[in-house]
């Protein structure tokens, strides 16, 4: 087979292999713009049979939940992304220093974490009985905060800025301060960036603490919301009541076409921008996954 | 891929030097002075070391749970010890059996479909250049950055009963309707599927960086040899892929005791009928904490996670280092 041969058959390959990965996407986005009558009637359809943006109208028109939750999701990644990059790059730096005395036993402080940790009930207890961080902000941010595999990829890129530039910052008077703020983070802002997308996007898709840790109402983020959407429709339709509610599907809250609506927009605005970003995801496996 | 040697870095003799008579002493002087020269490294790490001490060492202590009957009112130290009566309901309830059947089977099918899938992807994406690449880079990375509870929307968007579009598709064929969410078969192939189409594209990502990081030397060289593409990819490229092949996979083999929450929580929608063949280590350990009031059990097999995760890690860790010391993790 000609090379050109060779090809086309891969990308016709790539071609069906990204057209099944980007099928259920579709299909959401589908019944989100389909009107509810006919969702009941004919099921879901990837081509709706009839328009209608009344599931974004009602979405729209109570959007509290929604405003809160985008609210607590960008206040978390905010202060969580900048908070994690900070310790991480601190972390990372002086393991990275070959010079430092207690390089191995720090390093493997940090990195023991990975292989071995204490498990999700005295986490639980941790943070509820001792630290008290049931329903608050910090209960979604800590616990990300310091991720070893990102101090891992930061460490990897420190590790080739040459000695010689802190060598001579060194030489001329700088303290390791002074050489971290002033020379080690500008140095780094590639890594950061990536470090900081990977912790961001991780901040916004935060839902396994919301869930532990949050029950009360002022801060559910958007993810813990869908949760609640979900589990509340799905209660429904499990329940003895299911006739009931059956009957009364229109008049309630989630509906078929409300719940895809409440997932687009919520997450809706990430994927948008996330292809914008992917070049720097890229960049930042390559530093990650290569140890040299 | 072995790291550069440093150039001698000119610190710090590594031990004490002389051993003898008056020894300690001046062993502690030495090390006194030697902390000194490193005080500031060692404060900007201290920030860090704290807070792992906090959120990951302090929850280590708690292990202890699994030995005590543990009640809120009593308090970690204060519950009664009460030996391994916690774990006696891993012989007698088949629960136990279940969580950790499914928890290995599954993650075992994750690594090896996630592996295989992944590196053909890469290598196949190797061959090719310009916009096209780009794209399908993008698309295959997309579920990646959908949380695990969007995925559960897709998800029902499927599978539900009544309006659900695979049902749709198997009345299209005159075929039954399944209520997949109540079976318990099916979902031996939904889970695994759902898990190589969220992160397919990121580990194909990682094998593809792993390939363009390899020197373009060797091909040309294997090219004046006269090497076709497919000899390149099958001597050159994954014999140098197999140290970045084979640290993911001890990786994922030290995981093996820790499913993926969110994949079995969410998908399967939490739904009793289908545990056989869903529930895993975490989703019961969860329950344990959330629901069923039973906090005891729950710390029993969550001590067996965290240890047995770590025997396996290590033993793989060993195992390669034997096989081949540089590809080994630690």
């Amino acid at each position: 087979m000609s090379s050109k041969n060779v090809q086309v058959l891969i990308n016709a390959f790539f071609v069906v292999v990204c057209f099944l990965i980007a099928v259920p996407f579709l299909l959401v986005i589908a019944i989100s713009v389909s009107s509810e009558e006919s969702l009941y009637e004919y099921g879901y359809q990837f081509i709706p049979k009839e328009w209608s943006l009344e599931a974004y109208r009602i979405v729209f028109e109570k959007p509290d939940p929604l405003i809160k939750g985008y609210g607590v999701t960008i206040l978390i990644t905010v202060v969580g992304t900048a908070v994690s990059l900070f310790m991480t790059a601190l972390m990372a730096y002086p393991i990275s220093r070959r010079d430092f005395r207690y390089n191995r036993p720090v390093t493997f402080y940090v990195f023991f974490t990975m292989l071995f940790n204490g498990g999700l009930i005295p986490f639980y207890i941790l943070m509820t009985q001792y630290l008290h961080l049931k329903n608050s902000l910090a209960a979604l941010i800590i616990p990300a905060v310091m991720n070893p595999f990102n101090i891992m990829i930061m460490k990897g890129f420190l590790d080739k800025i040459s000695m010689e530039i802190i060598e001579s910052a060194k030489i001329d008077g700088a303290r390791e301060f002074r050489i971290f703020f002033r020379i080690i983070l500008p140095l780094s802002t590639p890594v950061l960036a990536t470090l900081g997308l990977f912790i961001a996007f991780g901040y916004w898709n935060e839902w396994f603490n919301a869930l532990l840790f949050i029950d009360n109402d002022k801060y559910i983020p958007l993810q813990l919301l869908l949760v609640r959407i979900l589990s509340q429709a799905e209660f429904l339709a499990n329940s003895p009541m299911a006739e009931v509610s059956d009957k009364l599907r229109f008049a309630q809250f989630p509906t078929l076409t409300v719940r895809m609506a409440m997932a687009i927009v919520a997450s809706g605005p990430m994927l948008l921008v996330f292809p914008f970003f992917q070049k720097y995801f890229v960049k930042g496996i390559t530093v990650g996954s290569l140890k040299g | 891929m072995a790291e550069a040697k440093p150039a001698a870095p000119r610190a710090v003799p590594k031990a004490a030097p002389v051993r003898g008579r008056r020894s300690v002493s001046q062993w502690i002087r030495n090390e006194f002075r030697l902390f000194r020269k490193n005080k500031e490294l060692v404060i900007l790490s201290l920030p860090g070391i704290l807070f792992k001490f906090v959120i990951a060492y302090l929850p280590m202590v708690g292990l202890i749970l699994a030995f005590k009957n543990f009640r809120y009112d009593q308090g970690l130290f204060g519950s009664a010890w009460v030996g391994f009566r916690n774990f006696e309901f891993l012989f007698k309830a088949q629960d136990a059996f279940r969580i950790i059947r499914n928890t290995l089977l599954y993650n075992f099918t994750y690594i090896i479909t996630g592996t295989l899938v992944a590196l053909l992807f890469a290598l196949l994406l190797n061959e090719l250049t310009g916009k096209l690449m780009k794209i399908y880079q993008t698309t295959m990375f997309l579920p990646f950055f959908l949380s695990m509870v969007l995925v559960g929307y897709i998800g029902n968007a499927f599978l539900d009963f009544e309006n659900g579009y695979l049902n749709e598709v198997l009345g299209y064929f005159g075929l039954e309707p399944h209520n997949w969410y109540l079976e318990t078969k099916p979902w031996l192939f939904i889970l695994p599927l759902v898990a190589l189409w969220k992160g397919v594209g990121f580990s194909t990502l990682v094998y593809y960086a792993g390939i363009t990081g390899i020197s373009s030397d060797y091909y040309e060289a294997a090219k004046l040899d006269g090497a076709n593409r497919v000899q390149m990819m099958l001597r050159i490229t994954l014999p140098l892929l197999k140290p970045l092949i084979i640290i993911l996979f001890i990786l994922g083999l030290g995981n093996i005791f820790r499913g993926d929450f969110g994949l079995h929580y969410f998908i399967p929608n939490n739904v009793g009928p289908n545990f056989p063949t869903t529930d895993i280590i975490d989703t019961y350990v969860y329950r344990a904490l959330t629901k069923l009031g039973d906090v005891n059990s729950g710390a029993a097999v969550g001590f067996l996670q965290s240890v047995v995760g770590l025997v396996t890690v290590v033993t793989a860790n060993y195992i390669v280092r034997k096989v081949d010391r540089d590809s080994a993790l630690f």
